[in-house]
């Protein structure tokens, strides 16, 4: 099986430097993505075998490693990695099946795609640090080459050079927090990891480290400054790849390092600072995917606040593993896990759907588009199951996660410690608001681009997307209705997984087909709530329509009696239905003045004055002043100061070589003697 | 005594009645209405008063209900009354703090309250603890409002407020002499008289009852 | 023999929340003129407006999609769905173990999601303003919502409506200040969720003060109906979710006989009509506050929601 996962990944490298052969070659998109589609496939599939059959015990040495450190580099899947694995292999396939039918993007935009998979394979299922890290590095490079494939625009350029500031920070934390593990253990391999937990200071350091590495890379608050401004740089497959299963890589990350590497042993206060993060980002994203006009940059903020939700979950199963509390450790890991696989998945629809709209009706803006539906409706059939799901609505996927991840934080009283059970409590109100928005997101973005009347000549020729696109619309479509249905089978698939982050004796919170919370006194059954929801339809329907016989009648729009458009406006007045800021008014008044620094400026004319009123709303990202201007700040003094260097003579050069290596040595020298 | 024998229920429940009217009080946007509230408050306060009276049998508690009953309920607040008709005020609160912080501001200083009380009364009757959590809570909701209000008569009603916090405190314990309970009522009302002069005074002076008007007049008159 | 006794409860339970929505909403009316000093319209009406509508053919849009000939169904399923799980007249009903609060709360969003989209569909000023501020009061409303559900689950230890009655009837729970402020809190949002006074107003036309009858502007005939009728169960449901957590005395056993059924649907329409004599004092005493106030009414709410959380840790904490 690691053999198998071996040549896929060996593969994807082939297809790289295929790719970069085959250049312009108008068949090269189709190899490239035809073999993504499959490697992705034999991703699931290998996932999948060893999720129901069996994970294989001994790791695979490679032949490459850190030249020194005593170990080649090791491949292993255990059932983290395996579920992980499963959703690359899914949200790998459907991006690259609507590869394979979208318009091709630039050609210099081929080779990185297979590498990109190729870095998250290896960041999977490594079983050492040195791998993990590589996989991890070659990801972030190979997701760069991809946001900055069309660099043409200024604000793409930009994009690219946040995403890379943030990808080497990720990776300037991971480093050391890996260092410090090794350092205690005396070896890079997981096992010689986890045979040696870190204790004291090292230990928060090793907390502190992986949290700012894995949620720069997540997206995590304050570090999600580069998600909104990456993802709508990206091609649309790009960005579904990289919401759907790269976040989800780097809180594999997370999870590896604080669950599984740190040891059982931790404190509960540990799961303080993932309950805190991830509850703020879920707030923060999605409120701010209540504010954009950008299809893109929306579904970029709610993928912040579903990595908010999983890192909840992921806080939780540490604190309750830390008070003993095993069951509800399990819950909470089922939550993580669940809800990461059906994120993947609706994410990766939701993006392909942007896409797919981009490309049928020429926009990505809220404001340009409207009334789709009729000319694209598998498209918008397809967008709103993903957009049901992603508002949490019962029986698709993304409820019975969010209900898995209620339950777990409605029993985070059960730690016995006041401040954390008034933590939970505060984390359950700000993840309940979360969804709450998340469902005010969905709507309004649907509402806007499906529904109501065409807001731009564009979007009036709109036409339904080819026949392969639509496909690659409706597979993460179906899966989103199956994985909603039946939950409880896929957490049974995850119960390998679930006993690596919540203990070897840890149960998936699942009883037949129902999801079960509190020893089994809370029961979720999708089955059973679809079947009755279809039952009812079905009833209503047929009583109604016993009862009332006569046809659907089609008149003029009656509007509160609002006069017709004038007979130069075929599509109405676009200034008479909400836009994208009159539908985010609300909220915006409500939340976003305090928490986004939202304003709004109105222009009134006087009386008798023709030019036109002008209305204008604007929010900021806290991170944005809070944050990042800081640190630029910070960065043009320190170079400014670096620059002084320059001038030194060339003693004064030499002193300086000669100062830094006395001080290196007396350094080795104080670390072998203590 | 704990959870489910009436008589911790029923003085666990006034406790809790007396904390919401406080958060009735900072919701509150109509002088009339926070005036309704403070009345309110009263008639709990005095009912409190009487159970606790009645459960552990000391009449004296009973005067005090009566006191409260008296004073904070229909006297006091009829006072305010015609203290606005006089005035002809401005019938909506004017804060410095807007509703909602000061409602957030509030619910955590309720925590901070339960937080500093459990600890120090460890070992002490579960019902004296709880009551005191509460009454804590009141005092410091009152004090809130006195911080966060601009109007003068507001702040009266803070701290008509946070008094009625300490007398529950008070009636709580058990064995509390009944001089400090007179002491304490003689106290308010005088405060109170106090406080109506000032609020005339003020209201000459500067034709309004806005208390911030009074902070560039710092230290005249010495 | 069990299962026959809760197959023929749930039936007669839908059939009897069926019945009563109209009628209730019918009586609140009536309540409401009564204390106005009008004579106001009998409490049937609801159902006699419910019969002609449905007589009556809908006209759509021109540029109406498919939302919104199905939206109406699939709202009315969802509440449907969810009015099936609240008891009323007995404990122990078949659909018991699926009767869980937070699925209650996805299937109302389902329903309000539904009526947002209708809202959306046609591309008109006042259904998207509706669809707007009705989606920004869920914002506040839901997690007030949890909240109160958390307090019930340190209680009960189970999010499940009908273990949660139980417990609340025989746990010997005692007052508890928890459990008012809960209550207060569910009120409230109970309040928000019906789209009753100071948040909205049901009976009013007037565009700028509406969110609910907003989105249902482009709606005629049995689609009309659909959604008046789902409105009523809406408000069914919340009362008799109020009366289930709250006052949960009276309703018959699981297993038990008719002549309890009897018992239990007498107290039932007791609590049913003692709530709808609040709602019409309440909605008769006071006025409808502006749309930007609600997020503090319901914030208010949230944060009693918090304090009863707190309080119940502190005391279990004690116990």
């Amino acid at each position: 099986m690691l053999t198998g996962l071996l040549l896929c990944i060996l593969l994807l490298g082939l297809l790289a430097l295929a790719a970069v052969g085959l250049g312009r070659h108008p068949l090269a998109g189709r190899v490239v993505h035809g073999g993504c589609l499959a490697i992705s496939l034999g991703f699931a599939g290998l996932a999948l075998a060893g999720l129901g059959l069996g994970l294989p015990e001994a790791p695979l040495a490679l032949p490459i490693g850190l030249p020194g450190a005593g170990a080649a580099s090791l491949l292993a899947l255990d059932g983290l990695s395996a579920w992980f694995l499963l959703l690359l292999g899914v949200t790998g396939a459907c991006a690259s099946l609507y590869a394979l039918g979208a318009p091709a993007g630039p050609p210099r935009s081929l080779p990185p795609f297979p590498l990109f998979l190729a870095g998250m394979a290896i960041c999977l299922a490594a079983a050492d640090a040195f791998t993990l890290l590589l996989g991890f590095e070659l990801m972030s490079l190979a997701s760069w080459a991809l946001v900055a494939a069309d660099h043409a625009e200024a604000e793409n350029r930009a994009a690219a050079r946040r995403y890379l500031m943030f990808a080497a920070l990720a990776g300037a934390c991971l480093v050391p927090a890996f260092g410090l593990l090794a350092a205690g253990a005396g070896g890079l391999d997981f096992t010689a990891l986890r045979a040696a937990p870190p204790e004291g200071w090292r230990a928060a350091a090793v907390l502190a480290l992986a949290l700012a590495g894995a949620g720069a890379k997540a997206g995590l608050v304050p570090l999600h400054a580069w998600l909104p401004l990456a993802h709508p740089a990206a091609p649309s497959h790009v960005s579904a790849l990289m919401s759907g299963a790269m976040t989800k890589v780097a809180l594999y990350v997370l999870a590896r390092l604080l669950l599984d590497l740190c040891g059982p042993l931790q404190p509960a206060w540990w799961g303080v600072p993932l309950l805190a993060a991830g509850a703020c980002s879920a707030l923060f994203g999605a409120l701010r995917a209540n504010m954009e006009g950008d299809t893109k940059v929306l579904l970029a903020c709610s993928t912040i606040e579903n990595i908010g939700f999983i890192t909840v979950a992921l806080g939780l199963v540490l604190a309750f593993r830390g008070a003993d509390l095993g069951p509800l450790a399990a819950l909470a890991a089922g939550a993580a896990l669940l809800h990461a696989l059906n994120h993947g998945v609706f994410k990766t629809l939701l993006f392909l759907v942007a896409g797919a709209v981009a490309h049928g009706a020429g926009s990505r803006k809220l404001d340009r588009l409207g009334g789709l539906i009729h000319a694209m409706p598998v498209t918008a059939l397809a967008a709103l199951v993903g957009m049901a799901a992603a508002a949490s609505l019962p029986p698709l996927s993304g409820f019975a996660s969010e209900w898995l991840l209620l339950e777990a934080l409605l029993a985070g009283w059960r730690v016995g410690d006041i401040g954390f059970q008034v933590v939970a409590a505060a984390a359950t109100a700000l993840v309940a608001m979360a969804a709450a928005l998340a469902a005010a997101a969905m709507l309004r973005c649907f509402g806007l681009v499906f529904l109501g009347r065409i807001r731009s000549p564009r979007a009036a020729g709109a036409e339904e997307v080819p026949r392969l696109e639509r496909l690659s619309l409706l597979l993460p479509a179906g899966l989103t209705v199956l994985l909603g249905l039946f939950p409880a089978a896929m957490l049974g698939l995850a119960a390998p997984a679930i006993a690596v982050l919540a203990g070897p004796a840890a149960l998936p919170p699942a009883r037949g087909l129902a999801l079960t919370a509190g020893e089994g006194a809370s029961t979720y059954l999708p089955l059973a709530v679809a079947g009755l929801l279809v039952a009812s339809l079905v009833t209503v329907w047929f009583l109604v329509r016993r009862r009332s016989t006569g046809a659907t009648l089609r008149g003029p729009v009656w509007n509160c009696g609002f006069i017709d458009p004038p007979p130069w406006l075929p599509f109405g007045d676009p200034l008479s239905q909400p836009g994208a800021a009159g539908m985010a008014q609300p909220l915006r008044r409500m939340l976003g003045g305090s928490l986004l620094g939202a304003t709004e400026t109105v222009l009134m004319r006087a009386p008798g004055d023709p030019r036109p009123g002008h209305y204008a709303a604007q929010a900021a990202d806290p991170s944005e002043a809070g944050l990042l201007a800081p640190l630029a700040r910070l960065r043009d003094s320190v170079a400014g100061r670096a620059e002084r260097l320059r001038e030194l003579t060339i003693r004064g050069c030499l002193g300086l070589s000669f100062g830094t290596l006395v001080g290196l040595l007396a350094l080795l020298a104080w670390l072998e003697g203590g | 005594m704990s959870f489910g024998q009436l008589p911790y229920d029923v003085a666990h429940l006034f406790g809790g009645a007396m904390l919401l009217l406080s958060f009735m009080l900072l919701y509150q946007r109509r002088v009339t209405a926070v005036i309704n509230g403070l009345a309110i408050q009263g008639a709990i306060l005095a009912c409190a008063a009487g159970w606790q009276g009645w459960v552990q049998g000391a009449p004296q508690l009973y005067l005090t209900a009566l006191i409260a009953l008296a004073a904070k309920a229909v006297l006091i607040p009829l006072a305010l009354r015609v203290l606005i008709r006089r005035l002809a005020m401005d019938r909506t609160v004017d804060t410095a703090m807007g509703i909602g912080p000061s409602l957030i501001a509030g619910v955590a200083l309720v925590a901070l309250a339960i937080l500093v009380v459990l600890p120090i009364t460890a070992g002490v009757r579960a019902i004296a603890r709880e009551d005191l959590a509460l009454a804590l809570s009141v005092v410091l909701l009152g004090m809130l409002m006195m911080i966060t209000r601009r109007n003068a008569i507001l702040q009266v009603v803070g701290l008509m407020s946070m008094e009625n916090g300490l007398i529950l405190a008070a009636v709580g314990v058990a064995g509390m002499p009944l001089v400090v309970e007179l002491s304490t009522a003689a106290l308010v009302m005088v405060v109170l008289v106090v406080a109506g002069v000032f609020v005339f005074q003020i209201r000459e002076r500067f034709d309004s009852v806005d208390v911030s008007l009074l902070d560039p007049h710092r230290g005249e008159g010495r | 023999m069990l299962l026959l006794g809760a197959v023929v409860v749930q039936l007669l339970h839908v059939a009897l929340m069926l019945a009563a929505a109209p009628l209730l909403v019918g009586v609140v009316r009536w309540l409401k003129a009564r204390m106005q000093g009008r004579r106001g319209a009998s409490p049937l009406q609801p159902w006699r407006d419910l019969e002609k509508l449905l007589r009556k053919r809908p006209v759509l849009a021109a540029n109406a999609s498919l939302v919104s000939e199905v939206a109406p169904y699939v709202a009315f399923a969802a509440s449907l769905v969810a009015v099936a799980c609240v008891p009323s007249f007995s404990r122990g009903m078949l659909l018991a173990p699926v009767g869980d609060l937070i699925l209650l709360a996805g299937l109302l969003a389902l329903a309000r999601m539904a009526l947002a989209l209708v809202g959306m569909d046609v591309g008109t000023a006042f259904g998207g303003l509706g669809a707007a501020r009705e989606m920004s009061f869920s914002v506040f409303a839901e997690p007030a919502l949890l909240l109160c559900v958390l307090t019930f689950a340190i209680l009960a230890g189970t999010t499940n409506l009908d273990l949660i009655a139980a417990t609340f009837r025989d746990g010997g729970l005692g007052l508890r200040v928890s459990l008012a402020l809960a209550a207060m809190a569910m009120l409230t949002v109970a309040v928000a969720e019906n789209a009753r006074i100071p948040v909205d107003n049901p009976a009013t036309h007037l565009e700028l003060t509406m969110v609910h009858e907003a989105m249902l502007l482009e709606s005629s005939g049995r689609h009309l109906a659909l959604w008046e009728y789902q409105a009523a169960l809406k408000l069914t449901l919340w009362l008799a979710l109020l009366a289930a957590i709250f006052v949960p005395f009276g309703a018959a056993p699981a297993g038990a006989g008719p002549l309890a059924w009897v018992l239990g649907l007498a107290a039932w329409l007791l609590k049913m009509g003692v709530l709808c004599l609040a709602l019409a004092v309440f909605e008769s005493a006071i006025a409808k506050m502006r749309v930007f106030r609600v997020p503090e009414f319901l914030g208010a709410a949230l944060l009693l929601a918090l304090l009863a959380a707190a309080l119940l840790f502190v005391s279990t904490g004690l116990a």
